[in-house]
């Protein structure tokens, strides 16, 4: 379905770039955007990232094709908006991120050493298969709810965890993810900051991630957002997967459900 | 009884997450990157009471203390002086680095003012987190002025207890000379935070 639009795709793509010098300014990603229509360079990551789910990988040489991703084995339509969820198998709450950890380890025999070697591309990398993986399963659940699920105990403690998260100030600069996150229409330089305490703000945020984002020419998870947050308020590295990560995405998902996936998104 | 209940549903069913299950979830979800590591995850007495909802009840006895020990903390510059130099201000109230990992902890940290303040007028990029201080210098230099604003730069929470300004000065992200060029850019009438208003 993307094949047609890719050839105007890249004619766009490359009259924009001799054309224009990427600023600062909200406005020239918005025309960037306006070019684009329905285009998004997510695509060719989208690609890769279902070519990864079908190959054979790790030490056991098996796709990933039985990993649950919470609707049963193999089925990723639908998956990503009923995500964070609580998983059995685990006993714990999960995001995308690191419910595609889990099978990685246990399908694949991978080590989770070599997987949080490189979770997150760097600036001007290639991506990582995470993120490639991470895309293309957002792709499959986009137009569809905002739905993750609130129905076990340990998935009601990872939204109030994320909850508490979200307000706690700590660091040189006294941050919390409020500082910036709990008013409306506010902005920081010259950044529009969604109030992600309303299910408006929460519901658009949670929705546009996976996305990519064109300064970076990368697509970021929202896993990956959680931790360059996190890095601005001053604070150490956030742990892809962890329970922190997956608490505060939990808090944005709840927020925000109901409102429509519109992921991989495109982002300044 | 009934009462007694109600408080154990309560406790039970609504368990909210207290601050130090919230510092062991982090200790555990974080790692040291480079000069930044986990001990910055340790809350002071300020930033714990502030980790809440502006909606939420405030502790007005608890507010008062605080303000009180925030203010009694606060020294006024060591050489009396209180206006550096405007245009090193200029610099100090733009630059948005310093003291996350991925900054150079070797280089000056910045102000970054910009990120919520309107300042110079023709600087378009500026933010509306807080109040726009464009214009400032036309309240004078009186010394009620020129101390109110050190303090309110060295230690916000000083007036306003929980706002969401960093501790400038108490936290040592900007040097005592920093502070006062920032001062000046604030104050001196050729900066441009106040050209528009002569």
């Amino acid at each position: 379905m993307f094949k047609g639009s890719l050839t105007s795709f890249l004619f766009i793509f490359m009259a924009f770039w001799s054309g224009v010098i990427l600023s600062e300014t909200e406005g020239v990603f918005d025309e960037y955007r306006e070019l684009l229509g329905d285009d998004n360079p997510a695509i060719f990551v989208i690609y890769d990232g279902e070519e990864i789910w079908f190959a054979p990988g790790g030490p056991k040489s098996v796709s990933l094709e039985q990993c649950d991703l919470g609707l049963g084995p193999g089925i990723v339509e639908g998956a990503y908006a009923q995500l964070p969820r609580y998983f059995a198998d685990v006993d714990r709450v999960q995001d995308i991120e690191a419910r595609l950890e889990y099978c990685m380890v246990n399908l694949q025999g991978r080590t989770q050493d070599s997987i949080h070697a490189r979770p997150y591309s760097l600036r001007g990398d290639l991506g990582t298969e995470l993120e490639a993986l991470v895309a293309w399963i957002a792709d499959q659940s986009n137009g569809l709810d905002i739905a993750p699920r609130q129905a076990h105990a340990k998935e009601r403690a990872s939204y109030s965890l994320g909850e508490t998260l979200f307000y706690y100030r700590a660091g040189p600069h006294d941050f919390s993810c409020a500082t910036c996150h709990e008013q409306t229409g506010r902005r920081i330089r010259l950044q529009a900051l969604p109030n992600l305490t309303t299910h408006e703000g929460a519901g658009a945020a949670f929705g546009s991630w996976p996305a990519y984002r064109i300064s970076q020419g990368i697509v970021r998870t929202m896993g990956w957002r959680m931790r360059d947050c996190l890095r601005q308020q001053r604070m150490p590295e956030l742990i892809m997967g962890s329970e922190a990560s997956i608490a505060l995405q939990t808090y944005l998902a709840v927020n925000g459900a109901g409102a429509p996936m519109a992921a991989p998104g495109l982002k300044r | 009884m009934k009462i007694l209940i109600q408080v154990l549903a309560v406790t039970i069913f609504a368990a909210p997450v207290i601050a130090e299950e919230a510092y062991e979830v982090l200790l555990d979800s974080m790692v040291d990157k480079g000069f930044v590591t986990l001990e910055r995850l340790k809350q002071d007495e300020l930033q714990a009471f502030c980790s809440k909802p502006r909606s939420a009840e405030v502790n007005e006895e608890r507010a008062a203390a605080l303000r009180k020990a925030a203010l009694e903390d606060v020294p006024p510059p060591a050489d009396g002086v209180y206006l550096g130099d405007w245009q090193r201000g200029h610099t100090v109230a733009s630059s948005g680095r310093g003291l996350q990992y991925s900054d150079d902890p070797t280089q000056a940290n910045g102000g970054n003012c910009y990120a919520c303040h309107q300042l110079d007028p023709e600087e378009m990029a500026y933010g509306t987190l807080g109040p726009s201080l464009t214009g400032y210098g036309a309240r004078g230099q009186s010394k009620a002025m020129l101390d109110y604003t050190w303090t309110k730069l060295w230690n916000t929470h000083a007036y306003n207890v929980c706002s969401h300004m960093p501790r400038f000065g108490a936290a040592g992200i900007l040097t005592e000379q920093q502070l006062q060029d920032v001062m000046a850019f604030l104050f001196d009438p050729k900066s441009p935070v106040n050209k528009s208003q002569l």
